[in-house]
């Protein structure tokens, strides 16, 4: 249960698909201007995350790792079909938003109508593919894992995206400088929006477990700090032995 | 030059100033502004985005009058999907450190928007040719964009180009830093790279008035 809601804050807060990894920055550039309009993205997001993640967590775990094959008998047990995964992600993925679509045309029409458009947009928003290859780079131990983290992830880019949608539609009274109207403000307020998001990085880190390694950004830092320490070692040794030496 | 047409030239020179990818057509944000902290990795990608860009528009170009119209976008993403594979793979086999550094961010050029958008726009209606011109300009668009970030990011965030200590040595304090000059933390961290893009943009839209977006 515990581990359930760790995942569940950190996939919205933390590692926002929007503010830390910057997935899904086209669409969420391209149609944030209204406020209805990235309402109705953002659910299609949370809806089609939360089908293809732990599907293609299925994929993952039953045919493309390494020793996949292995209930098909122990002589496929050397197998290793990662090289496969983009194109069996985006294959499923684009199923799946084909298959949603008809689903949700013959079922329920006002919920057609109102994700319609966008529907065949998700298919190459990069957040949903991005949430099957962190799923498959962070190694979720399960299916109920992989399902939770598709829906918060997704509800994590719903936030931002009407967050960005709600602070444009003010921002349509002010007075900014011209070169930076439009797109270019957009940008700057996404990146103050993400220092902000920044914050609830240490949210998670009161645990004595060292906080998840898995954006690029941090583990170099991290590295950097590692040698930075293994030179200041190095040259207190030299002192040391300098001294004995003395 | 004789080797390009006016015409021909101008497919490579747009996507480079007045028809950018990202700083004016807004495409291949996603994948784009999360590797940008060293310059390096920026290079890679442009690389790789250059290839697949390049090489997918003259595919679908070729294939242009056997796809179906209904299945195009799945014919285009396997286009696509097989040629990021063969990145993937080159990259695992030669760098692979840089692979790691990368993680999905290769991947995801399969869902970026400039390959699909320039497929859509421009290789389902030209010959091979102009769509390789094509494929090309905007990949340099691109990645003019990606090395000005990675290079602005990486300098003032560690003091460092391709990981070479260009600033001086900042524990030994010697150099830029021996005066007192210190590394910014905050060009390191993901959201300053949409801050250097939309800087970036503010000066080419001020350098280019026509560029200014209505309110």
């Amino acid at each position: 249960m515990l581990e359930h809601l760790e995942l569940f804050f950190r996939s919205i807060f933390v590692d926002n698909m929007v503010f830390a990894v910057f997935l899904g920055m086209c669409s969420y550039l391209a149609v944030s201007k209204k406020v209805s309009t990235a309402v109705g993205l953002g659910a299609a997001v949370i809806f089609v995350l939360g089908v293809t993640v732990p599907l293609n967590w299925l994929l993952d775990q039953y045919l493309l790792q390494e020793g996949a094959l292995v209930w098909l008998g122990p002589e496929y047990a050397d197998y290793d079909l990662g090289f496969l995964s983009f194109i069996l992600f985006i294959a499923t993925i684009a199923t799946m938003v084909q298959l949603v679509e008809i689903v949700v045309e013959k079922f329920s029409p006002s919920l057609y109508n109102s994700l319609g458009i966008f529907l065949p947009l998700i298919a190459v928003n990069c957040a949903i593919l991005g949430g099957s290859l962190f799923m498959q780079a962070r190694e979720i131990p399960n299916i109920g894992l992989a399902l939770n983290y598709g829906i918060s992830s997704g509800i994590g880019w719903f936030l931002a995206i009407l967050a960005i949608a709600a602070i444009r539609e003010k921002i349509r009274y002010s007075n900014v400088p011209a070169p930076l109207r439009g797109l270019g403000i957009t940008f700057i307020i996404t990146g103050l929006m993400g220092i902000g998001f920044q914050s609830f990085g240490g949210m998670l880190t009161g645990d004595n477990e060292p906080p998840e390694e898995n954006q690029t950004t941090t583990v170099e830092t991290k590295e950097d700090k590692e040698i930075k320490k293994e030179i200041e070692d190095k040259e207190k040794a030299i002192s040391y032995n300098e001294a004995i030496n003395k | 030059m004789a080797l390009l047409s006016k015409k021909d030239a101008n497919l490579i020179k747009d996507p480079l100033a007045d028809n950018n990818p990202i700083t004016i057509q807004v495409l291949g944000i996603c994948s784009a502004l999360a590797i940008t902290a060293e310059l390096k990795a920026s290079v890679v990608m442009a690389i790789s985005v250059l290839f697949v860009l390049g090489v997918g528009n003259v595919v679908i170009s070729l294939l242009r009058n056997i796809i179906p119209a209904k299945i195009r976008i799945i014919v285009q993403l396997v286009v696509v999907a097989a040629l990021v594979i063969i990145v993937d793979q080159v990259l695992k086999a030669f760098a692979y450190d840089l692979s790691k550094t990368l993680s999905v961010f290769i991947g995801l050029i399969i869902t970026n928007c400039i390959i699909m958008g320039r497929f859509e726009a421009f290789a389902l209606g030209n010959g091979p040719w102009k769509s390789f011109l094509d494929g090309i300009g905007n990949a340099l668009g691109y990645g003019v964009i990606l090395v000005i970030v990675g290079f602005f990011r990486e300098l003032l965030g560690s003091g460092t180009l391709f990981g070479m200590k260009v600033l001086g040595d900042p524990i030994a304090k010697t150099g830029l830093y021996s005066i007192g000059y210190e590394n910014n933390g905050f060009m390191i961290i993901p959201p300053a790279a949409l801050i250097v893009v939309g800087i970036i943009i503010w000066v080419q839209r001020s350098r280019n008035r026509a560029l200014i977006e209505e309110a």
